[in-house]
């Protein structure tokens, strides 16, 4: 339980370094443009498949009960629903943490070992504001962006498996996904995603920046950053959806 | 420098260093004027790497007093640190380059961070210090793509090129073949006579440490064994002491 305790404070106490160092200059723009490409741009291949699938199969689960209570007019309004509020940025956000999660705590617990990072301090470069901090910003940045492709590939997934069942137009469907989707069902939950980032970003920087055990600690580091992100996004993803029925009541169904 | 310091450029001082129950570096005391190089001899794991670690406080000493150029790095808030680091360059035991960068952008990178020179300014600077090192048509290549010396002397290169004034190089003949390791070697030697930079270097190499160094210390154990001149510490009356200094080397 205490080692629980301490892991907390230190996760938490790292973030929040993350937070004040990325307020301060120099602001690494470049960085973060370059750590955008490698989190967002490169996980597109697989976050947008995985949409479309998971649209299709969705479609292929909802509509036989649908059809069976004489609501196939629903079929598109519960698929957005269901990407829009939760699907999507969940799993866009469980995503991430298995590609990049692991990749940020490899490389940065890599260039623990490699001597990498000392090699930045020595050089009077402040390493944690080199590495860390444009990592998780791009996390915070990318994976909004990442559960929107979701969203609109699983509708498009979707899309395509009730063209095929029965026909429907594009227009119908359009129309019938959006009638009764509130704003508050689709910012708040796209916007959730950033605090995911945030936690992806962190935890997998904390595993991989301070790692000490060798190249045993380097696949120790890549392993624990995608377990505890992806337990952490679970959990905050909980919490979160508490806080958005409280600030936007409607939005509770 | 601190303004007008006169004093040696390296001060060790009564440095105590353990890592739990294993002291490494049990009042350890020396110290080096500036414009010589000394080198640290010992056996594995008797705290030498770790004596550069603090000097340029990668690490931080349990008791004792580091001065570099007259400053009290164990004292130095981070910013304070800073500055005094940007006196000394390391060289790593691996190079320790940064393997998503190529050759070019690993020197390019201290100077776009901590100077205000132009593009212009540091591609001079960079094709300097590659040259220096007879790497200058290497600048496009990843760290990968080179050599066991050529990263050495990518390392060096990079040590250099924020122009230093104390250079550390940890073992930087570990790994070579004799004429490579002459080569970095001379290429110290030569930041020692032409510009005056005070260098300590760790190594097992005799022939290279007799080669580069005016004096040299001799750890054993986490106590500092022997100091001064090849020829007082050979005659130290410390067998270790003597072994290391002449082992293997011609008379």
């Amino acid at each position: 339980m205490s080692n629980l305790i301490e892991f907390v404070g230190k996760v938490s106490s790292f973030g929040a370094r993350t937070i004040i160092d990325g307020l301060r200059a120099p602001f690494e723009g470049s960085a973060i443009l370059t750590h955008i490409a490698e989190v967002g741009y490169k996980s597109l291949p697989l976050v947008a498949p995985a949409g479309f699938a998971l649209g299709t199969v969705m479609t292929f689960h909802t509509r036989s009960t649908l059809v069976t209570f004489g609501a196939s007019a629903m079929i598109p309004t519960v698929q957005a629903l269901a990407f829009f509020v939760e699907i999507g940025p969940l799993v866009a956000g469980l995503l991430l943490a298995g590609r990049v999660g692991s990749g940020i705590g490899a490389v940065l617990a890599n260039m623990r070992v490699a001597e990498q990072i000392d090699a930045i301090e020595s050089l009077s470069i402040d390493s944690f504001k080199l590495l860390v901090v444009p990592r998780v910003i791009a996390c915070v940045i990318a994976l909004p962006l990442l559960t929107l492709f979701m969203d609109f590939a699983g509708l498009l997934g979707g899309y395509l498996s009730e063209l095929a069942a029965s026909g429907m137009s594009f227009d119908l469907y359009i129309r019938r996904a959006f009638d009764n989707l509130e704003w508050a069902n689709f910012i708040a939950p796209t916007l959730k995603t950033t605090v995911f980032g945030f936690i992806i970003g962190t935890v997998s920087s904390y595993f991989g920046y301070t790692t000490n055990q060798g190249a045993a600690g380097v696949g120790r580091a890549a392993t624990n950053s995608v377990v505890v992100s992806s337990l952490l996004v679970i959990v905050a993803d909980v919490v979160l959806v508490k806080c958005i029925f409280f600030v936007f009541p409607e939005s509770a169904l | 420098m601190s303004s007008g310091y006169k004093g040696p450029a390296v001060v060790f001082d009564q440095v105590f260093k353990a890592f739990g129950a294993h002291q490494v570096l049990r009042n350890v005391s020396f110290s080096v004027p500036a414009g010589e190089a000394l080198c640290i001899l010992g056996r594995s794991g008797t705290g030498k790497s770790v004596t550069l670690k603090l000097l340029i406080a990668l690490l931080k000493p349990d008791r004792g007093t580091i001065l570099v150029d007259g400053d009290d790095i164990t004292r130095l808030k981070p910013s304070g640190l800073s500055k005094v680091r940007r006196k000394m360059g390391f060289l790593f035991q691996d190079a320790a380059l940064f393997d998503s960068l190529t050759l070019y952008e690993n020197l390019a990178l201290p100077l776009a961070r901590l100077t205000t020179k132009s593009p212009a300014e540091i591609d001079f600077a960079v094709n300097d210090v590659l040259r220096q090192v007879e790497l200058e048509g290497d600048q496009g290549k990843l760290p990968s793509d080179l050599s066991g010396g050529m990263r050495k002397r990518a390392g060096l290169a990079r040590a250099l090129v924020l122009e230093p004034k104390v250079l550390l190089a940890d073992e930087p003949s570990s790994g070579l073949d004799r004429i490579t390791a002459s080569e970095i070697d001379e290429l110290l030697l030569r930041q020692k006579r032409d510009k005056g930079v005070t260098i300590l270097v760790v190594t097992h190499d005799v022939h290279g440490a007799r080669r580069v160094g005016d004096r040299f210390a001799v750890l054993d154990k986490g106590d500092l064994i022997a100091c001064g001149t090849a020829a007082e510490v050979e005659n130290s009356g410390r067998d270790t002491a003597r072994k290391l200094i002449t082992e293997d080397y011609p008379a």
